[in-house]
């Protein structure tokens, strides 16, 4: 009510000054308007002195008049440098639009007056060094934009100032400014060439296009600088600017063709693996049984690819077109077809984008007719389009024709042939003759088609259709004498040069095929020789010529006669010919040699002309480009590389370096430990191999303190007596990887020393008993590894191996990864795996628990771990294992509703891999359609806020395939939902795992009083107790562990009492203890009772287990 | 990229120059005019043009010509779809794009320019931003203008260019929210002579006009998804949702914007909403023809046909027609084009428009060989001809309740009938 009543009375208001401004406007009739203004100034010249008066006023009103008039004149093409005098000393005007219309001036004319604009520069360095941006910003735009050669040095230090300017704003100007200053001073290219690399790796959207626009322009040769920002420029392209996104794709499209293997070659490729066998990911795919693709493209080739594909869907033109010509470059074959449509639906665009696309198109079509044939309709030419887009069409119409397809164009083009545009029409009747000698089927019809085109009335029909004939019964010419009979038939009636010139020298050429026919022409021609044009006259004694040669005793004399003709003849080319071709023929002592060679002259063999596309050789240029588009090499045209054959070191786009041993150093549970600040630092880039060192670091046993708080000074101190010891392998590594958050990396730094460090210690002391378990902590290690990459850009290197796992089973994955692995990895990793299980057991003594179910995961031991790490919330408690695994599973998403993607999710009960806050849940995923689903990840979370430890992309799941994959969800002790939506590539699905309340607990052991202290701590409201009557079967004390294991995720407590049971937890995301007793009473009835501060749980935790325990 | 534009008006004058790197002189644009004096049409000009140091891109549009000059390899579509963004912002800002409204705004269109580009590279090419950096003139304002000493050029420092949706300005108010949808649909077809059709699909375009304060977040949802078969959106809408639910989901733009383009399903057989039925004959003999063309409703669904026009490209070597129509009236082009155009207005299904009369040729002049081609152009109010029909909008992000309309409009695209 109270904001309408405002809003009422803003509106009023506005009212109010509505009508105040119309009687203004009455009254004051419009002075200083702008067009008024110069029309005046147009009539009288003069008026240049008052604009320089007015420039030195006091009033702002009166300068900004003047101003406006000064613009307008620049913006007419009229000279106003006369004016610049006056007009700087305005530079530092208070008024905002007098000091816009200044800039505007000063840009203009500061290259013809640059001592005077010189006087300017102070006040853009004053306003560099503003508090608000957009004044930082414009100062630096105006000031590269003044092209004097002597600021070049305060350019260069406000350029480099700005590149580190805390807004994405003034960055994105100075990415600006740097083309500028190149254009201005190439020499300062290597300084540039430093901001540009610092600029590369702004995470800002605004900047990026602008500063890949300044790399194109200044260095576009050093792709190295692009290496690091790959992946980077690839994620964010949706979302930078249109403009931006154009030449990022691009720079992509160039850079892709060096860097990557052709996708192209798709059979006899399996040696192309031997070549990059020694990149690790690439090995591990061909050994997981993905064998029946031998080509595998490059995981960031695939994500450009598929990071690219979106934008085709963009409203501007030239976003699409770049796409476009990005897929036709560097996508397998059979995926181009993705750029058809939206290339058809450009034709609706404007007449400009017509021509270019179908440009386009014609080249596209002439190599993969397939692409467009679905649309060939979109082609067919309206009568108003323009002249040259109706060329464009029927040249890919032409190109388009094919066995099936060529009636329905033929008709078609009979409709054009009536053109009543003529150019038109006569292109129509080149294509035909295309067509023709294309597609053999058609080319009788066609030429019986052309021959009727004789008849028309419009010279430049026919004599377009006689000089196709005439090309077509070169190509063919033994089966149409009748042709060239008919032909000869309707010479009369021809009267166009060109075509009747062609008709005779048909006749000339193939005068053996019309014995009879060939001399009456040439009688008639002699008739009529004086009134014909000069192109006929040279044909005619061309024809004589022939003829006297095959059959001089019929044409002898009519040859000499016309002969005779020619050798009078006004024109000289005429007699030239006519002298010539006497002395050629007529045998006579003047002619010696030549005139043996005569018939070998003029009757040689002529090659038939070749009739094809003019858009034949502009593949060469890169589609889209301004050269393709002219078909000359534009000035600054980069050429696109041939792909190379052995695809240069991939690792140089990971953003850290990658150990070799990182991958399959094993780790346990405490990985979640030690990132518990990490992942919720850098989600971003954060480099899955560092993760995966972390998560070999935190099997060491010291490791343990460094996630808790309390020690972490300890660590710290550790790291630096690491640092000494360390080998120059791991220092550099500790460089590189310092680009990281600062905070994460001092830990993980030291933790990676750690590792490196230890295998030669406890390598002998290896129990050869723990194999199989390093074996599982291995793939344990695997399973974080991939997992916890999820937020990081999935086409970092662990990316790529949950790639090459997607379609297999959990235990082929276990088989695939330990193998390879081992085989390609020096000892030393060999000897790590052992390491870990050595130090586990060293460190604890594994309690005995039942484990129904072979878990990934040997819970035992990982409680014990985890046990450890927690120990400092309460001294007497210890997480354990889980005493019992349910089986069950729930359904997560059907395959119906999924389409075809079937999910199930269980709780393994293990303690979460990524936080300890967390519960793990594994989600089953199956593929029951009959073709593979792509990029199955997590998509939107919903507003629900619970933090979720994503797993892995899966890249592909083929049909029949299933996967399992686990997550985190920190359920924060309450048993909402976690919603989120379940992704593939072409669908969502919103999926929610609804948690009993007995997944929310770890399972702890204690002793008897330490049970009965706690419990004493949490009377009164924190207890909830129960009476119920127990199934008969339930009465001992393994019945009843079972039951309430399977309820909820508790340990057992010793008790020494037979009745009474007791079992205890902790809620996974605070900690609480929860304390369940069962005392078993007679006649089979029970008081259970639950003692936890979450007094919210304890009810529900009631219910559920006296639904279990009374149950049969 | 983009070193410098020129506006040409059709008879050759340059009116307005901006060079946005070195100057440009202007006598590069004589390699201009000598071209568009070679074509017959101005639309025949070639778009791209290749002179000894520079490159010229122009388009022709509202009557003129954009071009602008290029020293180095540049995608073509990158100058032209911005050259196209130029002559959407001056329709934006000044209601339609003339060379008269560029001569009365030549400062304002100036002070454009230069936010729109950057050293030839676009920086603002959203309306949203510029409008907030330079105010769009309304009477009012030049009147309030020239009694305070205030200007055009906004005060208050702009947010949009620098916030993550940069289509909208912030701090948008209205008192009466509300959102509206045009679906308009256009036909492109092709009919042969017999009236079967050669060719024919249905082009629709969303455009809306949100007036909605703050920043909301809107679902727009179809009853019908399944028939836009390829779609195209503003870069407000969510890629990712419309791929997996095809609900459009965006922050809007402030006031008018394309929302989507579509191209529905070519197997759908698309309904033709009126017949042709025409003879255009000239006789063999002696110098005239006659003409006869009706128009009826076919497939209408119902709703009736409004704003039917014809337009006959005839023959350049007509000296003279005389029509008679029973139902609109006809004007008679004799231009460089001689066109007829008959706008015939509401379609009555009981009496049929008829247009009928003789055609008298140039004396000696041949029988043209090919009869004109016939474009139509019509308008169906309430309907789009697809069948595509939105379900509901949903806002979420702000308190309020907006009011909401969709309308739905079918129109005739490039419509033509060969005879």
């Amino acid at each position: 009510m109270l904001s309408m009543s405002t809003n009422n009375l803003s509106y009023n208001d506005q009212g109010g000054s509505d009508s105040a401004v119309e009687v203004g406007q009455e009254t004051t009739p419009t002075s200083s308007n702008a067009g008024a203004g110069f029309g005046l100034f147009s009539t009288n010249f003069k008026k240049n002195d008052d604009l320089k008066e007015m420039l030195e006023s006091n009033k702002d009103s009166l300068k900004l008049d003047a101003m406006k008039r000064i613009i307008a004149l620049i913006a007419k093409g009229k000279n106003a440098s006369e004016l610049f005098p006056a007009v700087v000393k305005n530079v530092a005007s208070k008024n905002i639009e007098l000091k816009k219309l200044v800039y505007v001036y000063l840009v203009r004319y500061a290259e013809e007056q640059q001592d005077l604009a010189l006087l300017s520069i102070s006040t853009f360095q004053r306003a560099l060094k503003d508090p608000n941006q957009l004044i930082r910003a414009s100062a630096l735009r105006v000031l590269s934009s003044i092209r004097v050669p002597i600021i070049v040095p305060i350019m260069m230090l406000a350029i480099k100032e700005a590149a580190s300017d805390m807004s994405p704003y003034v960055r994105k100007t100075s990415a600006h400014a740097i083309q500028k200053l190149y254009s201005l001073d190439p020499d300062q290219k290597e300084h540039l060439i430093e901001v540009i690399d610092k600029l590369l790796k702004d995470k800002s959207t605004l900047v990026a296009g602008s500063v890949v626009m300044a790399f194109e322009e200044v260095c576009p040769d050093r792709i190295d600088l692009i290496h690091k920002n790959y992946r980077k420029l690839c994620n964010l392209l949706v979302d930078v600017e249109e403009w931006g996104q154009v030449v990022i794709i691009t720079m992509l499209t160039r850079y892709a063709r060096t860097q990557f293997t052709s996708p192209w070659k798709e059979d006899g490729l399996f040696d192309e693996n031997s070549e990059t066998a020694f990149y690790e990911s690439d090995e591990k795919k061909t050994k997981n049984g993905d064998e029946k693709k031998s080509y595998m493209m490059d995981p960031d080739h695939r994500l450009l690819l598929r990071n690219t594909k979106p934008l085709l869907q963009s409203r501007n033109t030239a976003v699409v077109v770049s796409v476009a010509q990005l897929y036709w470059h560097l996508a397998p074959k059979h995926e181009v077809g993705v750029i058809t449509k939206s290339l058809v639906r450009l034709l609706r665009s404007h007449r400009e984008v017509q021509y270019v696309v179908l440009q386009n198109i014609a080249t596209m079509s002439i190599q993969r007719k397939g692409m467009f044939e679905p649309y060939m309709k979109s082609f067919y030419v309206r009568s108003t389009d323009a002249t040259h887009i109706k060329s464009l069409k029927l040249e890919i119409l032409t190109s388009l024709a094919n066995e099936a397809n060529i009636s329905t164009i033929l008709r078609e083009f009979q409709t054009y042939v009536k053109s009543q545009d003529k150019q038109f029409a006569a292109g129509t009747i080149q294509a035909i003759g295309r067509c023709a000698t294309n597609i053999s089927e058609v080319t009788d019809t066609c030429l019986q088609g052309l021959v009727l085109l004789l008849s028309n009335r419009d010279e430049t029909v026919v004599a377009e259709s006689v000089v196709v004939i005439k090309k077509l019964l070169q190509t063919q010419p033994t089966q149409h004498s009748d042709i060239i009979k008919h032909m000869a038939k309707l010479f009369d009636n021809i009267a166009v040069p060109m075509a009747r010139a062609s008709i005779l020298w048909l006749m000339g050429e193939y005068c053996e095929r019309v014995p009879q026919i060939a001399p009456d022409v040439l009688r008639k021609m002699a008739k009529s020789f004086t009134s014909e044009e000069d192109i006929v006259k040279l044909q005619t004694v061309n024809l004589a010529a022939k003829l006297y040669l095959t059959n001089s005793k019929q044409t002898k004399l009519l040859t000499q006669y016309i002969l005779n003709l020619g050798k009078y003849d006004q024109n000289y080319d005429i007699r030239d010919r006519t002298r010539f071709i006497r002395q050629l023929i007529v045998p006579n002592e003047k002619s010696g040699a030549l005139g043996k060679y005569a018939r070998r002259i003029l009757l040689a063999p002529k090659p038939a002309p070749v009739l094809e596309s003019t858009y034949k050789d502009r593949d060469r240029y890169q589609l889209g480009t301004l050269s393709h588009t002219i078909n000359t090499k534009a000035s600054g045209y980069l050429e696109l590389s041939d792909w190379p054959a052995v695809a240069p070191d991939q690792s140089v786009r990971n953003v850290e370096v990658i150990e070799p041993v990182k991958e399959w150093a094993p780790s346990l549970g405490k990985t979640g430990k030690s990132k518990l600040s990490k992942s919720s630092d850098d989600k971003f880039y954060s480099d899955s191999g560092e993760e995966k060192e972390k998560g070999s670091g935190s099997s060491s046993s010291d490791d343990s303190s460094s996630s808790s708080s309390s020690s972490s000074e300890e660590s710290s101190s550790e790291a630096e007596s690491d640092e000494e010891k360390s080998s120059s392998q791991s220092s550099e590594e500790s460089d590189k990887s310092s680009s990281l958050s600062e905070k994460s990396s001092s830990e993980s730094d030291s933790e990676q020393k750690k590792t490196t460090k230890k295998p030669p210690q406890k390598k002998t002391v290896k129990p050869t008993t723990k194999d199989s378990d390093s074996d599982e902590n291995g793939n344990v290690a695997k399973e974080t590894s991939s997992s916890s990459a999820e937020e990081t850009s999935s086409g970092s290197e662990s990316g790529s191996d949950a790639d090459s796992h997607s379609g297999t089973d959990r235990k082929k994955k276990t088989k695939s990864k330990a193998k390879p692995k081992m085989e390609v990895k020096s000892t030393k990793e060999v000897s790590l795996l052992k390491e870990v299980s050595l130090l586990d057991l060293d460190d604890f003594t594994p309690t005995p628990v039942t484990r129904p179910k072979m878990s990934v995961l040997s819970p035992s031991l990982l409680g014990d771990l985890e046990g450890l790490s927690l120990s400092n919330i309460s001294s007497t408690i210890q997480v354990s294992g889980p005493a019992f695994v349910p089986e069950k599973r729930h359904d997560l998403l059907h395959r119906m509703t999924g389409k075809g993607l079937s999910a199930q999710y269980q709780f393994p009960r293990q303690p979460c891999l990524y936080q300890p806050t967390m519960v793990s849940v594994q989600i089953s995923l199956t593929n029951t359609t009959d073709h593979p689903l792509e990029q199955i990840h997590i998509g939107d979370r919903g507003p629900t806020g619970l933090d979720m430890h994503c797993f892995n992309t899966v890249e592909c799941l083929l049909p029949e395939a299933s996967v399992t994959v686990s997550l985190g969800v920190d359920f924060n002790d309450s048993t909402q939902a976690a919603n989120f939506q379940l992704c593939t590539k072409e669908d969502q699905f919103s999926v929610s795992i609804q948690p009993a309340v007995g997944e929310l607990f770890l399972p702890a052991t204690m002793t008897e009083q330490d049970f009965r202290k706690e419990q004493g701590k949490l009377l009164g409201m924190n207890e909830s107790s129960a009476t119920i009557t127990m199934a008969a079967e339930n009465t001992t004390r393994q019945p009843i562990s079972r039951q309430v294991a399977t309820v909820a995720n508790l340990g057992v407590v010793p008790s020494g009492q037979d009745n009474i049971h007791r079992f205890a937890g902790k809620t996974a995301s605070s900690g609480a203890v929860v304390l369940v007793t069962v005392e078993l009473r007679e006649s089979s009835a029970a008081l259970i009772t639950i003692n936890t501060e979450k007094s919210v749980m304890g009810p529900m935790l009631l219910r559920d287990l006296k639904r279990a325990l009374a149950r049969a | 990229m983009i070193n410098s534009l020129f506006l040409i008006n059709p008879s050759g004058e340059i009116f307005l120059e901006k060079h946005w790197k070195s100057v440009v002189s202007r006598s590069v644009c004589d390699y201009f005019l000598e071209a568009k004096e070679k074509a017959l049409e101005p639309e025949d000009v070639p778009p791209v043009i290749h002179t000894p140091h520079h490159y010229l891109i122009s388009i022709y549009r509202d009557k003129l010509f954009f071009l602008s000059v290029i020293q180095t390899e540049v995608p073509p579509l990158f100058v032209i779809e911005f050259l196209h963004r130029v002559a959407e912002m001056i329709q934006d800002y000044f209601g339609e794009c003339s060379e008269t409204v560029v001569k009365d705004h030549m400062v304002m269109v100036y002070e454009l320019l230069e936010e729109m580009l950057d050293n030839g590279f676009p920086l603002a090419t959203e309306s949203n931003v510029l409008k907030e950096m330079i105010r769009p003139p309304t009477i009012l304002r030049s009147v309030v203008n020239t009694l305070t000493g205030t200007s055009n050029v906004g005060d208050t420092l702009l947010t949009g260019q620098l916030s993550t949706i940069p289509w909208r300005r912030a701090g948008v108010r209205y008192t009466n929210n509300e959102a509206y949808f045009d679906v308009v649909e256009e036909i492109d077809a092709i009919l042969d002579q017999s009236g079967t059709t050669v060719f024919a699909e249905i082009q629709g375009v969303v455009e809306a006009c949100v007036k909605l304060s703050g920043m909301p977040d809107l679902t727009l949802s179809f009853m019908n998804p399944r028939l836009l078969d390829d779609v195209s959106f503003h870069p407000c809408v969510r890629y990712k949702l419309w791929e997996s639910e095809r609900v459009l989901s965006f922050i809007p733009p402030d006031g008018n914007f394309t929302l989507m383009t579509y191209h529905v399903n070519a197997q759908n057989l698309v309904a033709i909403p009126v017949y042709v039925k025409q003879s255009i004959s000239f006789f063999e003999c002696g110098s005239d023809g006659r003409l006869d063309v009706t128009v009826g409703p076919k497939q209408t669904m119902g709703k009736t046909v409004e704003g039917v026009m014809v337009t006959v490209h005839l023959p350049k070597t007509i000296l003279s027609i005389n029509l008679t129509a029973t139902q609109g009236s006809y004007t008679y082009d004799n231009g460089t084009k001689v066109t007829t155009l008959w706008d015939i207005g509401k379609l009555n299904p009981q009496k049929l428009p008829n247009l009928r009369g003789s055609l008298s040729l140039q004396a000696g002049a041949p029988k043209p060989e090919e009869n004109p081609s016939l474009n139509i152009d019509l308008k169906i109010q309430q309907l789009a001809i697809s069948g595509l029909k939105v379900n509901r909008l949903d806002m979420f992000g702000e308190k309020y309740k907006p009011f909401k309309g969709v309308k739905y409009i079918t129109k005739a695209g490039k419509f033509q009938v060969r005879t």
